[in-house]
């Protein structure tokens, strides 16, 4: 059991000035799970990216089972029996299973396909791995969990041998994740080596035997999973010590929103939610339960068929985002690039996105770039976002300094209630406690939040309330010291919906 | 092989490859010209005497030049945000149609009262002609470069409608065309004898005015940004919606007013040979001009140059004048190619 199958000699690759590997070397031994851990940018997908022949490295070299493995090549890569699961599912949605599985294995030229022989191979892979899977389901039918399996068999029908999993359980919920651990342990009992790269702590210390942090392109630590801790993890990944949130318990306020009984065309069901001023309320789910639509709702881009929306006591049903933003209500989309910025313009003409119609930069219809461009510096100066001039095209900031750029804009409205959906998403660990902090000081200063998040760890430790959604549904609110990760997974999974179940059906 | 953006194109690589574009125009078009057996020197020698060799050709050029940066205009205000108007043709003959029903007697007015009336009726039947499609864009989808090309063959076909019915010249021997405008109605030459006329001032006010809307309104600014996202745009309080009416608007007026510049200017009246192809020139001058409005200006004049001075070369050259049309395909091609390259770099692997 002790074989190293594949062996990483100091990787090197470079974009530009941007040294995205930096002489990088691991190995990985028959049998085992090893964690590839690190925060956005710092350069785990192009280390994978590399091993399986999407990109050259500049410098090194790979071998796997022993044998040198030629660069640049995704075809020989297979080959040699690597297979990647990705982050985003690669599947047809309306073929089915096996036909799916057997996509691409074929020779095109060859006229008719072997079926039964391909359907007796997966049956026999199925049962050997314990993947439960039925051949012959549309994969449109399947759920997220039964996706991510086929992308497994998918996989190891094609007899790979070294699994790379990046990021596998983004789209699953807790009880799911467990269960492709389990699945992963079995692989790994069948003489089967894993990479895993994650960002998450949990998860890593849950699967893994060994753990590689990478930092900056740099791989700086080796740790056996048995001899580390949660914290060590993380300031090892971001290069220094972290401040975990304080919140301090506080009475709540008036309500600022109710929602009751909403449907929208989007996929809200019937929800209800009521938030009061100062508190921050966690909004746990499953993605694609109907999240999207609650923001859109808020944020004045949809409105309800049926049911009331009021937003500090008045009727909020037909606002439009202008009005939502005359009205003072704070906005981090989910998706800051297709929603929350212009890529391609300045940071100064995006700052002034949601207010550029006020008077102070509204001179009758002309526009005072001037005071636009004065906004734009208080924000860099007030929300520290590195960016070398208010005229630098938003494309060229990072992630984070977008985040910060956005929370500045939708902040500096003096806000009374924010909707903050997946606030943190894709941020590295300094920016996110830095999100986490806005977030608190605005709670603190008597401001309703709600915070939409698919992170179950961000919302216990931000929220005073979570609720769980769930088909377009919202759970009753409880109150965060009372919940369990545990029992939020089975609401997310629907249980305590009762009315859901024939919704479904 | 494969792109890299560049983080940030130096000085030198911003202007040495659109003249690297340039250059390798006139190689191509020299090669032509050798193939049909001419010396490419001094057919490139006829084509700049002929564009601007004397004060003739260059009154020529500029004339031949202000449809084109009214209809260049058009393009470029449209595709900064991103509606696809290929219909100016179409609003450049409803420009026109609007400026003969008017122009032609109906209003026996004076000069400054009938011109700044034409002005405003010939913008807004190049602006309405637009405002359909776009309508048909924001209300159900309908993309509007079907809606808009083909518009341009119906407005055509019902221009030579009204050639032949309502708005036929009864004097005109039967040829299908309109009434002179009246003298009130004509837009006063440059330069007493010659053919350049105040509609070039116009086309000259229009890009400026062009200019200060793209740089300095907030309806540029929405414009911009619906352009480049107009998702994010919605979500942070535009309404899209108008401002893709309203960039109809502007679009459509702009394209009207070449119409009525090349009636009142220089035909007088209205015939089905009024444009050759303005309006789809006016996408490849906007292209040229990478979408800015004094840009649109230069490119226009350069369009216009080449066509014009090719004109004098083929008669003195025997050099089919067709090579006019290769030159300014291969620019429009070769500077997409080149703007390409000043944002991005090649590398081979």
């Amino acid at each position: 059991m002790t074989d190293t199958v594949l062996s990483l000699d100091r990787i090197s690759k470079r974009f530009g000035a941007l040294l995205a590997n930096d002489a990088i070397s691991f190995d990985l031994k028959q049998g085992e799970i090893v964690a590839l851990l690190g925060e956005n940018g710092a350069g785990k997908t192009t280390l994978m990216n590399i091993l399986f022949g999407h990109y050259v490295a500049d410098d090194g070299s790979i071998s796997v089972f022993g044998e040198s493995l030629p660069p640049g090549q995704p075809r020989a890569a297979i080959q040699a029996g690597i297979g990647m699961v990705h982050q985003h599912f690669t599947l047809a949605d309306n073929l089915t299973v096996l036909d799916n599985i057997m996509l691409g294995t074929e020779k095109p030229w060859r006229l008719s396909s072997r079926k039964s022989e391909a359907r007796q191979r997966l049956t026999k892979l199925a049962q050997d791995f314990g993947l439960a899977i039925e051949p012959d389901k549309t994969v449109a039918d399947l759920s997220v969990g039964e996706r991510q399996r086929v992308e497994i068999l998918k996989v190891l029908y094609r007899e790979a041998r070294i699994l790379i999993l990046d990021e596998p359980t983004a789209v699953l919920t807790p009880q799911e994740s467990q269960s492709l651990f389990a699945t992963l342990k079995k692989l790994t009992a069948q003489g089967l080596s894993i990479i895993f790269i994650s960002h998450k702590l949990n998860e890593v210390l849950n699967v893994s035997e060994r753990i590689f942090v990478l930092r900056a392109g740099k791989l700086v630590a080796e740790r056996p999973t048995k001899g580390t801790t949660r914290k060590e993890l993380a300031e090892l990944m971001v290069g220094r010590p972290i401040a975990e949130p304080k919140i301090e318990p506080q009475p709540k306020g008036d309500v600022h929103v109710a929602i009751r009984a909403v449907t929208t065309a989007d996929g809200l069901d019937h929800a209800d939610l009521v938030l009061h001023g100062g508190e921050i309320l966690g909004l746990a789910g499953v993605s694609g339960n109907g999240q999207t639509a609650l923001a859109n709702l808020l944020s004045g881009l949809s409105h309800p068929k049926s049911g009331s929306l009021h937003i500090f006591g008045e009727d909020a049903a037909r606002w439009t985002p202008d009005l939502v933003t005359r009205k003072r209500i704070a906005r981090i989309p989910e998706d800051r690039h297709a929603e929350g910025l212009v890529a391609d313009m300045s940071v100064t003409e995006n700052v002034i996105a949601e207010i550029y119609r006020e008077p102070r930069f509204n001179k009758r219809g002309f526009l005072d770039w001037r005071a636009a461009e004065g906004f734009a510096e208080e924000i860099i100066k007030g929300f520290d976002v590195k960016c070398p001039s208010p005229a630098t095209r938003v494309r060229l900031l990072s992630g984070g300094n977008m985040q910060k750029l956005i929370l500045g804009r939708t902040l500096s409205l003096a806000p009374h209630f924010i909707l903050a959906c997946q606030p943190a998403r894709g941020l590295d660990i300094g920016a996110v406690s830095y999100v986490h902090e806005r977030l608190i000081q605005a709670r603190k200063s008597g401001a309703s939040v709600l915070l939409i998040s698919d992170d179950l760890d961000e919302i216990l430790a931000l929220a005073d309330r979570v609720a769980v959604i769930y088909r377009g549904r919202i759970s009753e609110p409880l109150p965060s010291q009372q919940v369990t990760i545990q029992e939020l997974g089975l609401m997310m999974a629907g249980h305590g919906f009762s009315e859901g179940d024939a919704h479904a059906a | 092989m494969r792109l890299e953006p560049r983080e940030k194109p130096s000085l030198l690589i911003t202007f040495a490859y659109p003249a690297l574009a340039i250059l390798a125009v006139f190689v191509f078009a020299g090669f032509l010209v050798s193939l049909s057996g001419a010396n490419p020197f001094s057919v490139f020698g006829l084509v700049l005497k002929g564009a601007a060799g004397s004060q003739f050709a260059l009154f020529e050029t500029l004339t031949r030049a202000t449809p084109l940066i009214f209809t260049g205009l058009a393009a470029a205000v449209a595709f900064r945000a991103k509606l696809w108007n290929i219909g100016a043709e179409a609003q450049l003959y409803m420009g026109a149609v609007a400026t003969v029903v008017f122009g032609t007697g109906m209003l026996p007015l004076p000069s400054p009262v009938l011109i700044p009336i034409l002005l405003i009726v010939a913008t807004l039947a190049g602006a309405l002609t637009l405002l359909g499609p776009a309508f048909l864009k924001v209300r159900f989808g309908v993309d509007e470069v079907v809606t808009t090309l083909l518009l341009n063959f119906i407005v055509i076909l019902f221009v030579s409608l009204l050639l032949e019915g309502p708005l036929k010249d009864p004097m005109g021997m039967g040829w299908p065309q309109t009434k002179k405008v009246i003298a009130e109605a004509q837009l006063p030459k440059l330069i007493q004898g010659k053919r350049l006329h105040f509609g070039f001032i116009l086309a000259l006010i229009a890009a400026v005015a062009v200019w200060i809307i793209n740089t300095r309104t907030a309806l540029g600014y929405e414009m911009k940004a619906v352009g480049f996202n107009p998702r994010a745009s919605r979500f942070a309080g535009m309404k899209v919606d108008r401002v893709m009416l309203k960039t109809a608007l502007l679009s459509g007026g702009l394209a009207g007013l070449a119409g009525l510049s090349e009636v009142s200017g220089l035909k007088g009246n209205l015939t089905l040979d009024l444009s050759p192809g303005f309006g789809y020139a006016g996408i490849v001058v906007a292209m040229l001009a990478l979408l800015h409005p004094l840009g649109v200006v230069a490119a226009a004049i350069f369009v216009a140059g080449i066509f014009v001075g090719a004109d004098a070369m083929s008669r003195a050259a025997q050099v089919p004048s067709y090579i006019a049309q290769v030159m300014v395909a291969s620019a429009l091609l070769a500077m997409v190619t080149a703007v390409m390259f000043t944002r991005y770099r090649l590398r081979w692997k």
